[in-house]
């Protein structure tokens, strides 16, 4: 486990005398496709919050790239090469979805100081806002103001905000939640397009979405990790079969 | 785009030989526009574009304007009357900024409040500041050798320097930061979550407009020729936040409007009646109701109802 992209150690995160995080350890190699599945309050949408910086972890270690991220703000973590896409969507609602991808895009190339220059030639986040619109089916409503596209539509460019950044590592908090089946085909297809550079870690409910995309799956459980392994090995698996069962 | 250069050039060129058609109370009355509609554009670089609401103003309006009165009796030249100023209120802004800006919304208002009101409190009892008479007879400075006592010659340069002032936030609006702020006042989340520095883009932005306003309190005080610690008062602040709404939030140009609007009403009212803050409540409570965008956002309205 040498060349782990992320190395996770006995996280805990508590929120009064509820541990949310337990203790979980895990680590992702670098081109590593995983999913993370649990029972609702399993803790994965906490993990994800203390891996980005959203939270602060109650203890324990996040080893990114070389370099500990634990408790770092969001924006070093994002800066570091970790990008997030929300359950919730969560994007700029007043502003075209061009330009929220724009915005995404140039908080990678940088000048965001820059008081006296034209944002229109600066040339490089502008590409990769057009590139990602097409990567995620929005090439043709890129001048649609992001609050007025359909909910599908919405969820498409909240994982678009998040991959223009250029991430190593895209974490994806349930991007096809309250999508139909086709838009859950869609957004599928389009994820397992992704280049193998990006790293992904997705949380999802939807197990057709994970069996199709992840390499491998842990298994969250009241804050700790129940088992990991492939899919298969994982469907096998009784102790999930229970957790599942015994809460749904 | 070519069309509405021009029509800006013309409005420029009208104000710039108003001295030359126009005896001084009209022109006086444009000066003051110009001031004042400075002023506020560059608080609406904050309340529109950035989506911070700062009470306080008036801080770096005063801090421009004492700075100015200060120094323009001993060296009435052009670094007294824009440099020191300018540097003043930037920092100023910087220290209030850094101290305000970890707190948001009500917090931020009432902290920016607080700091621009300990101003005023501090001027009002300080007797080299002159205390609750402030600074009076102040000179107005010479440029290239040229005393600017006359009001034709004060016009120029008080029009070179607002245009300036509005040329360089129209700029910043369409820089990349300027996009940043767009973002932030959109969501100030996201915009972390991508990987911006939010808090230092923000301070920033409220050192600019500080700074803009130091020039517009600096030029306030060679206009009146005198400065008191009313400069500091929260009304101060709140007059601009009145003709940034009026004018229309997150326009700039709106500024203008507003503070046309504003010192027109506040002149032609008040020499009828006492009661002009009444009328001008009116107004505002009228614009709030019925044209939220302002006079800009009415004129655009009416302008896509015609295409």
């Amino acid at each position: 486990m040498t060349t782990a992209l992320l190395s996770i150690e006995t996280l805990t995160r508590h929120f009064g005398a509820l541990s949310a995080l337990a203790g979980v350890s895990l680590a992702l190699e670098a081109r590593e496709r995983r999913a993370v599945i649990g029972p609702n309050g399993a803790g994965k949408t906490t993990l994800f919050n203390v891996i980005t910086g959203q939270l602060p972890p109650s203890g324990g270690r996040i080893v990114f790239d070389g370099h500990a991220i634990a408790g770092l703000p969001p924006d070093a973590v994002a800066r570091r090469g970790v990008s997030r896409s929300f359950q919730r969507t969560n994007l700029f609602p007043r502003l075209p979805v061009l330009e929220n991808l724009r915005l995404a895009a140039a908080a990678r190339t940088g000048g965001s100081y820059n008081l006296l220059g034209l944002v229109e030639r600066a040339m490089a986040p502008l590409a990769l806002a057009h590139e990602t619109a097409a990567a995620v089916g929005l090439a043709d409503r890129i001048s649609e103001t992001a609050g007025r596209l359909s909910y599908g539509e919405q969820r498409q460019l909240e994982v678009g905000v998040a991959l223009a950044t250029r991430p190593k590592l895209l974490l994806l908090d349930e991007p096809t939640a309250g999508m139909s089946p086709e838009e859950t085909d869609r957004m599928t297809r389009m994820l397992e397009g992704l280049p193998r550079e990006v790293t992904l870690l997705i949380i999802e409910h939807d197990m057709d979405v994970v069996a199709s995309l992840a390499d491998r799956v842990t298994v969250l459980h009241y804050g700790l990790v129940l088992t990991e392994g492939t899919f298969d090995e994982v469907k096998r698996d009784p102790r999930v079969y229970d957790v599942y069962l015994g809460s749904e | 785009m070519m069309a509405r250069g021009l029509g800006i050039a013309m409005v420029v060129a009208a104000i710039a030989v108003l001295p030359l058609v126009a005896g001084p109370y009209p022109v006086k009355l444009v000066q003051e526009i110009l001031i004042w509609g400075i002023f506020a554009m560059s608080l609406d670089l904050l309340m529109g574009y950035t989506g911070m609401v700062s009470f306080g103003h008036s801080a770096f309006f005063g801090i421009g304007a004492y700075t100015a009165a200060l120094l323009l009796s001993k060296w009435p030249g052009l670094l007294a009357a824009l440099g020191a100023p300018a540097l003043a209120a930037a920092l100023g802004a910087l220290l209030i900024g850094f101290l305000s800006i970890r707190v948001g919304g009500v917090y931020f208002i009432m902290l920016t409040l607080a700091f621009s009101q300990m101003f005023f409190a501090l001027t009002f009892q300080n007797a080299f500041l002159g205390a609750e008479d402030g600074i009076t007879s102040v000179p107005r400075p010479s440029v290239f050798g040229l005393a600017l006592t006359s009001l034709g010659v004060f016009h120029v340069y008080l029009l070179v320097i607002v245009v300036a002032a509005a040329v360089f936030l129209h700029r910043v609006v369409r820089s990349p930061f300027g996009h940043v702020l767009r973002g932030i006042h959109d969501n100030e989340e996201r915009m972390q979550a991508v990987g911006y520095a939010v808090r230092r883009h923000k301070l920033l932005a409220f050192v600019i407009a500080g700074t803009v306003a130091g020039v517009a309190g600096s030029l306030y005080t060679q206009f009146v020729g005198s400065i008191s610690p009313d400069a500091f008062l929260w009304t101060t602040s709140g007059e601009a936040l009145l003709m940034v709404i009026i004018g229309g939030t997150g326009t700039l140009n709106g500024a203008w409007l507003g503070a046309a609007a504003f010192i027109l009403l506040q002149s032609l009212v008040s020499s009828y009646t006492e009661r002009w803050m009444l009328i001008l409540g009116l107004t505002f409570v009228l614009f709030v109701l019925f044209a939220p965008g302002g006079i800009v956002g009415a004129l655009r309205g009416l302008a896509g109802v015609r295409s």
